[in-house]
């Protein structure tokens, strides 16, 4: 991987998240609800630009505070 | 035995079997290797420090406590983040109902674990050295605490070393769990993306460490790297607590060599009772084995986990008794550990809990439609989403034993009655824990 800007990803905070469910509702593409209503979120690297922004508005719309985007650590040499 | 003993199983008879490194020394009748004949016995430790990283390294030590983590590695970690306020913590919560081998070497060998837990300190240059155990576990806590008296009486130039004492539940011992009690909170996991290296107990670098693993650090910094490899496999080399439970003629913890098969082990220590139907290796997070793949099972965790998707995990062999049914002892270990959850992340919580009510239906024989095919549905929905894994273990678990004795799960899906549930023999899960403290 050779990427200029650093990758980043999805991740929740399951002891945080109490399942509100907005996430799902604005990054349908990269988190579905499971059978209880808690987020089943898609971790790999996000591709594109417009999933990025998504997954921005998704972060700051959870009233939990428990979805973050994480920086994706650097793959090994 | 006090009430708060009363949460554990009874630490069942001792015999070193297949091999005697940790187990060596005095009879375990007469209790515990004070320190005098301890020193006498091993001679004094060498001082800690980054040699001990290399010595590790090549003796190839894994870690005990389950995961069979190479011990050099994660001691680098801490190492490289130390700044001389590392803590060090030593594991004895032992929260696997199966399993009784770390409190079995704590309250006979306390001062092999607690020279591993200095020499872990200095290599680390660690200022806190912390003993975590269960507070069910009053034996063993009495026998540290002298252990620490005669080591202060004695003049042992350490830093001080302290006890610090959890709830006696199933997670507790989790490693976050661990770091959360130790900084003075519930012995719950956390959600973290950093790593315990670097930022773990009250934000320093922490090394989380097993009981067992620590004092193996004990003997392999006294005698070296190829006296340690003499026993055991080239990837995990040396001995290994056992604990014997279940369809067995002696129950107990026993030191193996890692290089025995599950055979061997069962014949060196007197067989099983009836014939086995099967078993669990590894304890609650384990894998259920068929009874025929039982004999040339081999110990060692990389065979185990390629050639057989099993783990020793903890070290805990139950074995099934004859007519014996592990569909339905798994959904009891499902029951528990869904009530053992700490009760944070949703997944865990009511994918559990989901799972076990399902379970349930089906070990009684008893199935709804689509029963079935809801268990498959939810072991790969609740996978990997809990902040520890605890619902990977547990499902795990089951999905093993579903997969292992898929035609006799045939009978409970079709409702025919099972008669394993009246067999005696498997030890049954404990009531669930009280409190996080």
């Amino acid at each position: 991987m050779s990427g200029e800007e650093n990758q980043r990803r999805l991740r929740v905070n399951p002891t945080l998240c109490t399942g509100f469910g907005y996430c799902a509702e604005i990054v349908p593409e990269l988190i579905s609800l499971d059978d209880w209503g808690y987020p089943i979120v898609d971790q790999s690297p996000i591709e594109s630009d417009s999933l990025n922004q998504h997954s921005k508005r998704a972060v700051a719309a959870c009233p939990r505070l428990a979805l973050l985007l994480e920086e994706m650590p650097k793959t090994a040499r | 035995m006090s009430a708060a003993q009363a949460g554990l199983a009874p630490i069942l008879s001792i015999r070193p079997a297949v091999g005697t490194r940790l187990m060596a020394g005095p009879s375990p009748t007469g209790g515990f290797e004070h320190i005098d004949d301890h020193q006498r016995r091993l001679g004094g430790r060498p001082a800690g420090g980054a040699w001990l990283l290399d010595v590790l390294g090549q003796a190839g030590l894994r870690g005990r406590g389950g995961a069979w983590f190479p011990t050099a590695r994660k001691w680098s970690a801490v190492a490289q983040h130390s700044d001389g306020h590392a803590v060090v913590v030593v594991n004895g919560s032992e929260g696997e109902p199966l399993s009784a081998k770390d409190r079995v070497l704590l309250t006979l060998r306390p001062h092999l674990v607690l020279d591993g837990a200095v020499l872990a300190a200095e290599t680390l240059r660690a200022d806190d050295i912390v003993i975590y155990l269960s507070r069910a576990a009053t034996t063993t806590e009495r026998t540290v605490q002298q252990a620490l008296k005669e080591r202060a009486r004695a003049g042992l130039p350490e830093p001080p070393i302290r006890i610090e004492k959890c709830a006696h539940r199933y997670i507790a011992g989790e490693s976050s769990a661990v770091i959360n009690r130790v900084s003075g909170g519930l012995a719950k996991p956390r959600f973290t993306l950093g790593r315990s290296a670097e930022k773990g107990v009250n934000d320093q670098p922490t090394l989380v460490q097993n009981a067992e693993t620590i004092a193996h650090v004990a003997l392999i910094a006294r005698y070296g790297t190829e006296w340690y490899r003499r026993l055991g496999t080239d990837s995990c080399p040396g001995t290994g607590l056992m604990t014997l439970r279940g369809n067995v003629k002696r129950p107990g913890v026993y030191e193996v060599d890692l290089g025995a098969t599950v055979g061997g082990v069962l014949e060196a220590t007197g067989g099983t009772v009836t014939p086995p139907g099967g078993a669990l290796l590894g304890g609650y997070f384990g894998t259920w084995l068929a009874p025929h793949s039982l004999r040339d099972l081999p110990l060692d965790a990389d065979r185990l986990r390629k050639e057989f998707k099993a783990s020793f995990g903890c070290g805990v062999l139950a074995v099934l008794p004859d007519g014996g049914c592990a569909i339905v002892e798994s959904t009891r270990i499902l029951s528990y550990l869904a009530a053992e959850t700490a009760g944070q992340c949703g997944p865990c919580v009511n994918g559990l809990a989901a799972l076990s009510e399902t379970m349930e239906r089906i070990a009684a024989s008893q199935p709804e439609a689509g029963d079935y095919e809801r268990v498959l549905r939810w072991m790969d929905m609740v996978k990997g989403r809990g902040a520890c894994h605890h619902p990977d273990g547990a499902v795990g678990q089951l999905a093993s034993a579903l997969t292992v004795f898929k035609d006799h799960l045939n009978t409970h899906l079709s409702g025919i009655r099972c008669r394993g549930t009246q067999v005696q023999g498997f030890p049954r899960p404990p009531a669930p824990g009280d409190g996080w403290k």
